[in-house]
């Protein structure tokens, strides 16, 4: 019994971090088509978001405030990495719609550069030059668009630019000089430290649950939940799962598919830095956290097939299964008078790295049956 | 038509001209150092050629071609440190001395025959490929599901040897260097000019091979798989079939490749599977312009110089110039440098920096497109 509870603990907890970082994939990939390789990259923005509110959380003003500033983080890694997303999707993709496989190249690109951007620039500087980035999005999208018409339009615009530039450059200042941490370029990981409340574990049926690995699933079935009204109460919602169906058409029907795309990449982008948020806190953060975790990530929506959040869930779940049942080689403990050329073969498999060479072929043998993954989408297109 | 023809011969013409001077004058020109590492990048040429035939002719964007490539690297090194163990204990190589291991893994014995392994360097590599396209295509998993597949079969393949110590030492990799080939130390200077003369060769004789894959019927079918591949699959071709023959001629040049950059850089390990690398491979050729076999070569040889001169003054800056670098040639140039020249990339610059007066016109466009299939 406690085995059985434990496996399942373990796979939930695989599971929900491969869940929460494929979440944001599976959607833009669903949509667009395009496989993000920087996806990775936005994870490890979202863990250095973490980092950095958890520094300014240490300030003396803030202080007493410490215990909840994973909350806080959870919030502002959204935002982060959702800016980043959009501008990547605004300078980069929009150009290369209809050609997937330009996109992956130049999403590798665009992680290329991630990566030693974190690396060479100080991490003051790069929050004030996403604060830069963030407010000018609010003056574009929540003033009028008659404004930035006529004469004074373009006076107006260059305010709006300059001010959001002015408040970039002062908070990196005003970060620079207070966390001396940031004010420097380091390629060193650093690590985020979980408040006291957070430290520990449940025990229950005489078993220990470690707190933080509760938090994360908590995460995720959070997210999953939001994710799965937004797309199916919200109006929003609505429009993109109909462009996910048949983008043309969708276009015909008078919906911009261009700011469907934006929301859409935006709000997949801003699901990966929560992934970063989780990441961060099972282990120390650096430029390359999220290579680690891409390719499960494409696994997942490999086989949980397109544009079915359920699919994506169930494919996480049976992936985390999988892993900890081989890589613990808990079959050995179930049954232990196996016959012993299996269990040779059992116990050369019953390692981290030998579980996803296991994983991988048996995704590969299952897709022998179902090529569109668990869900395929449903329709007459030659294509598919 | 025939002008322009003519004048495209007369570059191809030129450009080869340009190699075959620098490939003979480079020995008695570089220092070693440099001639090894030209050595090491014309070798990578040949696996560029291979990425060329499947994404450039077939539209096949794999990112696991590091597989293949440490494939041919390992039978490689396995044969040399087979070859000049003999003063070990037990006649096996001393790797194994540190896990306990006594015996020699059976995969390892057919390795003590030269003749054995100048073929496994090709064909196995060629046969992983065939058995892993022929599982993939035969489903029409194409696209970017393609490219993930080979992306985490690459994973795989780097988890299995990184942990593997007791089989084939793991994440240190094989040594190469100090091992003997014909009583010779293969690390030595002639022993490393020779390996020159033998890539730069081989890199010629898989030109002409590409070449004559993609001349005729066979390359018509693979650019037809790459345009519009149900079409071809009503016309009454096999289009899996014509997949997995071209991905595994893919993966032999891989393995040759391979081979040839393990011996000349003194080591095979796990690290010829890691991920980046194998993108890499991808933006050789799209630098160099894909379709183009020529410009595979020329972007492999040149980028790979280039990376090692910037990486050699400032570190920091070459993973911003290369994540550059494939944002710029799939956004501005996605025929790549080669294709640009080719494809009238020069005067329509002229003319629109007003220069010069000549503009393409549409019928000229058509004939030019039939003629990059020819080249």
């Amino acid at each position: 019994m406690q085995l059985i509870i434990e496996s399942l603990f373990n796979s939930v907890a695989i599971g929900s971090v491969l869940l929460i970082a494929a979440l944001g994939l599976a959607i833009v990939f669903g949509l667009m088509g395009v496989i993000n390789l920087a996806h990775g990259e936005l994870m490890m923005v979202g863990a250095y978001s973490t980092y950095v509110i958890q520094l300014i959380f240490k300030l003396p003003i803030l202080k007493p405030f410490y215990d909840i500033y994973v909350l806080v983080a959870i919030v502002v890694a959204f935002i982060v990495s959702g800016v980043v997303g959009i501008l990547l999707e605004r300078t980069v993709i929009r150009r290369l719609y209809g050609s997937p496989l330009e996109t992956l190249l130049a999403t590798w690109g665009v992680s290329l550069i991630l990566q030693q951007f974190v690396r060479s620039v100080p991490l003051a500087y790069a929050t004030g030059f996403v604060v830069t980035i963030f407010i000018s999005l609010l003056f574009s999208t929540f003033t009028p668009k008659k404004l930035f018409q006529g004469s004074r339009g373009k006076l107006i615009k260059a305010g709006a630019l300059s001010t959001s530039a002015v408040a970039g450059v002062l908070t990196a200042g005003l970060l620079a000089s207070l966390v001396s941490k940031l004010s420097r370029a380091s390629a060193r990981n650093v690590d985020v430290t979980a408040p006291a409340w957070m430290r520990g574990g449940i025990d229950l049926f005489g078993m220990t649950f470690p707190k933080t690995r509760l938090l994360i699933i908590f995460i995720t079935i959070i997210s999953v939940i939001a994710v799965s009204f937004f797309l199916n109460k919200s109006v929003w919602g609505v429009r993109i799962r109909a462009v996910t169906q048949n983008r043309e058409m969708s276009e015909c029907l008078g919906i911009s598919t261009e700011n469907v795309d934006l929301i859409t990449f935006g709000i997949g982008s801003g699901l990966a830095g929560i992934a970063g948020v989780a990441v961060s806190l099972l282990g120390s953060v650096g430029p390359n956290v999220g290579v680690n975790y891409i390719v499960g990530c494409f696994m997942v929506v490999v086989l949980g097939g397109v544009g079915n959040l359920l699919g994506t869930v169930i494919a996480s779940f049976s992936i985390g299964l999988l892993t900890d049942i081989i890589g613990s080689g808990r079959l050995l403990t179930i049954w232990p008078n196996m016959p012993h050329q299996l269990a040779s073969t059992v116990d050369f498999f019953s390692t981290t790295s030998m579980a996803r060479v296991m994983v991988f072929a048996l995704i590969v043998a299952f897709l022998q049956y179902r090529p569109a993954g668990l869900f395929p989408q449903k329709g007459r297109m030659m294509e598919s | 038509m025939n002008n322009s023809h003519t004048l495209k011969g007369r570059l191809s013409l030129f450009i080869w001209i340009v190699i075959i001077a620098a490939l003979v004058s480079a020995p008695s020109i570089l220092p070693v150092f440099r001639l090894n590492l030209l050595g090491r990048y014309l070798s990578l040429a040949i696996v560029a050629l291979g990425v060329d035939l499947i994404w450039g002719f077939t539209g096949l964007l794999s990112l696991g071609q590091g597989i293949f490539f440490a494939l041919g690297g390992y039978c490689a090194a396995m044969y040399l440190q087979l070859n000049s163990s003999g003063d070990f204990p037990n006649g096996i190589p001393e790797f194994f001395g540190l896990y306990g291991v006594n015996k020699l893994p059976f995969f390892w014995e057919p390795f003590h025959s030269s003749l054995f392994t100048i073929i496994a360097i090709w064909l196995i590599p060629a046969a992983v490929a065939a058995l892993l396209g022929f599982l993939v295509f035969r489903n029409r998993i194409k696209g970017v599901y393609f490219s993930i597949l080979t992306q985490a079969a690459l994973l795989v393949f780097f988890n299995f040897f990184n942990g593997q110590q007791k089989l084939i030492n793991g994440t240190n990799g094989l040594k190469t260097d100090v091992t003997f080939l014909f009583g010779q130390l293969v690390g030595s200077e002639s022993v490393q000019r020779w390996f020159f003369w033998v890539t730069a060769l081989l890199v010629i004789f898989a030109w002409c091979f590409s070449k004559w894959v993609v001349r005729g019927l066979f390359g018509n079918v693979l650019i037809g798989i790459r345009d519009d591949e149900p079409r071809i699959r009503f016309t009454g071709y096999n289009p899996t079939l014509f997949k997995t023959i071209i991905f595994a001629i893919a993966g032999g040049l891989a393995g040759i490749s391979g081979a040839l950059y393990t011996v000349q850089s003194g080591i095979v390990s796990p690290q010829f599977m890691t991920v980046p690398f194998s993108i890499e491979m991808v933006i050789w050729v799209a630098v160099g312009g894909r379709g183009t076999l020529l410009g595979a070569i020329i972007g492999a040889v040149c980028i790979n110089y280039a990376k090692s001169l910037i990486s050699e003054a400032l570190p920091a800056s070459w993973m911003f110039i290369q994540g550059g670098l494939f944002i710029l040639v799939v956004t501005a140039l996605p025929e790549g440098v080669l294709g640009w020249i080719q494809g009238n990339g020069p005067r329509n610059l002229l003319s629109r920096l007003g220069i010069s007066r000549y503009s393409t016109t549409y019928p000229k466009v058509e004939i030019d497109q039939t003629q990059e299939i020819e080249l």
